[in-house]
């Protein structure tokens, strides 16, 4: 824990950044900034389960290797999303969400 | 007041500003490197609760690795200097209404909620002998299991997307 700092401060922080991924999800029409909101909300997903560990069971580990695997897990996320997006992009010639509306053409 | 209590209010001042920026500026390019700073602030986290293999983890494949990905993908697919069309007001206050009351609520939720008792933890460092003990495991407290199932995970994601992103022959 970190001297001073009660463990309500970082949920409220990581509850900030949760919501302003949410409205850019809603909001953008980019793939790309899409994803970026998506990597906003699992990076604060990731805060609340190490605090968790360090102030509430400090003697265990769970928390922190759970994010540890969310990381591992969001990489291959962006990986494959990425590949997705250019595959698109090589396509419709575009990457907003408006134009590509048709599976297969 | 202690450099600890300075240091956390100001990255969260950074998480929440940058944050903030990332999803509204007009500019793709711009809101990347400021998604890299909100990375950067959450490693710093890491760093003050002395989870330091995690924070290093979090600094290499987030901050070094996906913002690279990502930027490399903006300069692939978009004009440099090309900025949004703005939001329309209707969309932008529904979307920001969504947010805010699910915000509200949950930091309602978490301000009446009764946390156990925090429990007082050493300063030292985690050692990363002991990371790679319990990722080794598989007795009780171990992590074996996950770690093996991470690891195919990634090479069928890496499989994918050299699949999916190849050029087909026509």
């Amino acid at each position: 824990m970190i001297q001073g700092i009660p463990i309500i401060h970082f949920l409220i922080v990581a509850t900030i950044m949760f919501f302003v991924g949410v409205y850019g999800f809603l909001v953008r029409r980019n793939l790309i900034t899409i994803l970026m909101s998506i990597e906003l909300m699992l990076n604060s997903v990731n805060i609340n389960f190490v605090v968790f560990n360090k102030y509430l069971y400090p003697d265990q580990l769970q928390g922190h290797f759970f994010s540890l695997f969310v990381i591992a897990v969001a990489a291959a996320e962006a990986d494959v999303a990425i590949a997705i997006i250019i595959n698109v992009y090589r396509r419709f010639n575009d990457i907003n969400v408006e134009d590509v509306s048709d599976m297969k053409y | 007041m202690s450099t600890n209590v300075l240091l956390f209010y100001l990255f969260a001042a950074v998480i929440v500003v940058f944050s903030i920026l990332t999803v509204s500026s007009r500019k793709i390019l711009r809101a990347a490197t400021f998604l890299l700073f909100v990375l950067i602030a959450t490693s710093a986290f890491y760093f003050m609760l002395r989870y330091t293999f995690l924070a290093a983890a979090q600094l290499t494949l987030y901050a070094g690795g996906i913002v690279v990905l990502i930027i490399f993908s903006i300069l692939l697919t978009s004009h440099i200097g090309q900025k949004f069309d703005k939001i329309g007001f209707k969309k932008a206050f529904f979307s920001a209404l969504v947010a805010l009351f699910g915000a509200i609520m949950s930091i309602v939720a978490i301000l009446q909620f009764d946390f156990p008792p925090t429990v007082a933890s050493s300063t030292e460092e985690l050692p990363v002998k002991e990371v790679g003990r319990s990722l080794m495991n598989y007795g009780e407290g171990g992590f074996v299991l996950p770690f093996e199932v991470i690891s195919i995970l990634l090479l069928a994601a890496m499989f994918a997307a050299i699949v999916i992103a190849k050029k087909k022959k026509d």
